[in-house]
């Protein structure tokens, strides 16, 4: 592995540079207004209830953005509780640095805190307010800023906010691909599977009335194929 | 509405429809002639107008023939004239490294000559053996002894004496012999290198009898060329060709080279110019690759120019000697250190490639596997990356041949464009001409019916005038008669006027068109149809 902390290594890093830039300068001349294309993804999983035990799949789903974003791509995770509205609901988030060695070294750090969070996870929630989550997804993404931005959103898609909190209001998810993914049925959707359709069906609408693109994905190994991240 | 239209004379579909048949037949009848005319004039119309559209084209390529050919003959008059100065200055090198030194080597000769001439006067200088001597030996040896012993001693002392100079004489001789058998055998060596000095001369004379009928020959080519034979332009071209697709083989060779060589640095460029720009669609780590690789393109032509092996820029041509050398070691530095440049990012990829197959598996779950003789493909991949761009500076050789190929590549490709469309002008000239008059046959054919009631009329009219003529002679047979004849006689004049007029129209008619037969029809009006 390159050691950028290395001066000599940096000092002819800059040098090639320098070397490069004079190169590219020319190029540089003439051209429009560039192109985002960087890729930003927001992990929420939900820790309420039952759906706790699924922990797994955020941790798979982790890994696979890990190893499909690159250089100059935004990634973090945070989780659906009582209140998910707050900063301590993110567990991580990165953007990778435009050096590929540095983005694997950021990649690391960011699967051990995502690995850590998990290893010391104890009590589920006992509500679940996802819609407090999906805006604080929403917010980071806009922060960021991105050309794609996709949210994955891990949870059975039951809501239920405690009485304390206001979640009636527009979620603004323009330009935003929302994919809900293993959206697990509960007891109450064996005995009446209309209310799992009417669910999926409620969110769905809520998303796309929101500007947002709505995907379901409830196999991870389908997630390759319905959901492509350029 | 095509049914409202059909049925619009009677609720029978069958008996509107009969009722529109006539109709349109009718109609088509009465504009008979002027649809004739019509499609005729269309037809000759369309056949003209491409056939002088064709006369152009083919006048064009005759102007690209003539161009292909000055080209052509340009080129390789430039070419003949390289290759007989080359020849020229190959018989000058000749001249000057062998012939310069003539003098010498005929001073050199003259005095092996001298010498072995000198030798041969001082070997045939022999001294005879007296041939006396050995009578008077044999005249005391057969003397008779008297038995007087001072006599036998006297005559003894004699023989002594004269035996003794006789092998004095002997061995003087012998010497003599001796010497110039030493002279003789001094000589050898001269002999040998006057051999050889005649062996180089021979050599000498015979390169440049060489270089004589390679110029002679390069001389009748350019003679040729000069004259713009179709000989010298056939071989030219197929010359020309066969340079075209050989340099682009080898520029095709040249392009996968280049692509992997991209693919060397492309990746760790990202590590020096970030890997999350574009520039378009591209991102800035694939462009700057691509420079590099077309900067060291760019600096393999200029050091191929400085050594005179291409000839692309004549500015670089034109320069004087120390500088163009100059320049030779200023592309030949920037190249040996882009060199190094791809070398140290070809390792760099390599470390990449490393670590990001260590965070792979580590994403996926799997043990880190430990990679044995990882250094070998480490190696491999800075050699590559040494050696691809100086095989890549070697481009422009290749490219000047399919530049100056290209040309008449081009030239050909032009001319058969213009060919093809010449022809196919022709063609559909000539099938429209056709088409008219298969439209006109094909017009009569629907109005097939009015035309035979038509002909039936004209028939019948025809029979009646007769039966008038007839009924007129008896009537008045005897005062008439010789009126009758007088008319009949102007008839037939006028007959034959007509007939001659009509014979003489006839050929231009046919050669104006054949399908002027038509046109005989065209003459009876719709009204007195």
């Amino acid at each position: 592995m390159i050691d950028v902390t290395n001066p000599k290594i940096r000092a002819a890093l800059q040098g090639l540079r320098l070397i490069t830039a004079v190169l590219l300068s020319l190029l540089l001349f003439g051209c429009g207004e560039p192109t985002n294309h960087s890729r930003a993804a927001f992990v929420l999983m939900d820790i309420s209830g039952s759906y706790a035990a699924e922990r797994d799949q955020a941790r798979q789903l982790t890994n696979y953005l890990l190893s499909q974003l690159d250089t100059g791509d935004s990634l973090a995770v945070g989780f659906i509780d009582n209140s998910s509205f707050t900063e301590r609901n993110i567990i991580a988030q990165v953007t990778f640095d435009a050096r590929p060695s540095v983005a694997s070294k950021q990649k690391r750090i960011f699967q051990q805190r995502v690995i850590g969070f998990m290893e010391n996870f104890q009590t589920p929630s006992y509500h679940s307010d996802i819609t407090g989550g999906v805006l604080l997804a929403r917010d980071y993404l806009e922060e960021v800023d991105a050309g794609q931005k996709h949210l994955f959103l891990l949870s059975d898609l039951h809501e239920d906010v405690p009485p304390r909190l206001e979640r009636d209001m527009k979620l603004k998810l323009s330009d935003v691909q929302v994919v809900a993914l293993n959206v697990k049925r509960q007891r109450s959707d064996n005995e009446n599977p209309r209310e799992y359709e009417q669910r999926l069906a409620s969110w769905e609408k809520r998303v796309e009335e929101n500007g947002g693109n709505w995907a379901l994905v409830n196999n991870m190994e389908r997630l390759e194929k319905q959901v492509v991240l350029r | 509405m095509f049914t409202d239209m059909l049925t619009i004379w009677s609720s029978s579909p069958a008996l509107s429809l009969a009722i529109w048949l006539v109709i349109i037949i009718t109609l088509l009848y009465a504009g008979r002639p002027h649809a004739h005319q019509l499609l005729r004039s269309t037809g000759r119309a369309i056949h003209g107008t491409l056939r002088v559209a064709s006369g152009s084209i083919h006048q064009l390529e005759e102007r690209v023939i003539n161009r292909n050919n000055d080209v052509l003959l340009a080129q390789g008059r430039e070419e003949a004239e390289n290759a007989i100065e080359r020849e020229f200055t190959r018989v000058n090198t000749i001249v000057e490294r062998d012939l310069s030194q003539y003098p010498v080597l005929h001073r050199k000769l003259t005095e092996t000559l001298e010498k072995i001439e000198s030798d041969y006067h001082n070997s045939i200088e022999n001294k005879p053996l007296p041939p006396a001597w050995q009578e008077v030996m044999d005249t005391i040896k057969n003397l008779p002894s008297s038995g007087d012993p001072a006599v036998a001693n006297i005559l003894e002392n004699i023989k002594e004496v004269v035996e003794s100079s006789h092998d004095q004489t002997l061995k003087a001789y012998q010497d003599d012999t001796n010497e110039r058998h030493g002279i003789l055998k001094g000589m050898r060596p001269e002999w040998r290198s006057l051999n050889q000095n005649m062996q180089k001369v021979q050599q000498t004379i015979t390169g440049l009898e060489d270089s004589a009928k390679t110029i002679d020959r390069r001389m009748d080519e350019y003679e040729s060329m000069r004259k713009g034979e179709d000989k010298a332009v056939n071989s030219l071209t197929s010359s020309s060709l066969t340079q075209f697709f050989i340099s682009s083989l080898v520029l095709t060779i040249a392009a996968f080279g280049g692509i992997i060589n991209f693919h060397l640095i492309a990746m760790p460029m990202a590590e020096m110019v970030g890997g999350n720009s574009n520039i378009g669609s591209m991102p800035t780590s694939d462009i700057a690759a691509l420079v590099i690789i077309m900067v060291e393109i760019t600096m393999g032509l200029f050091l191929l120019e400085a050594l005179q092996i291409t000839k692309l820029f004549p500015v670089i041509r034109n320069l004087d000697d120390r500088m163009r050398k100059y320049m030779g070691i200023a592309a030949l530095t920037i190249l040996v250190i882009f060199a190094g440049i791809e070398s140290s990012l070809a390792y760099m990829r390599d470390l990449l490639a490393l670590d990001r197959e260590a965070l792979t598996q580590s994403l996926a779950g799997a043990a880190q596997a430990e990679s044995q003789f990882r250094w070998i493909p480490s190696i491999g991949q800075m050699m590559l990356g040494f050696i691809l761009p100086f095989a890549l500076a070697f481009v422009g050789i290749p490219l000047e041949s399919f530049v100056h190929s290209l040309r008449t590549v081009l030239g050909l490709i032009a001319l058969g464009v213009l060919r093809t469309l010449r022809v196919t002008l022709r063609l559909i000239g000539g099938f429209s001409n056709h088409l008219s008059k298969m439209l006109v046959n094909l017009y009569d054919v629907f109005i097939m019916v009015p035309l035979s009631i038509e002909r039936m009329v004209k028939y019948r009219l025809e029979q009646t005038s007769g039966q008038r003529q007839e009924t007129a002679e008896t009537d008045d047979v005897v005062s008439a008669a010789e009126e009758v004849e007088a008319a009949e006689r102007e008839r037939a004049a006028a007959a034959n006027n007509a007939k001659t007029q009509s014979s003489k129209r006839k050929p231009r008619r046919q050669k104006a068109d054949d399908g002027e037969l038509a046109e005989e029809d065209l003459s009876l009006t719709a009204g007195e149809a």
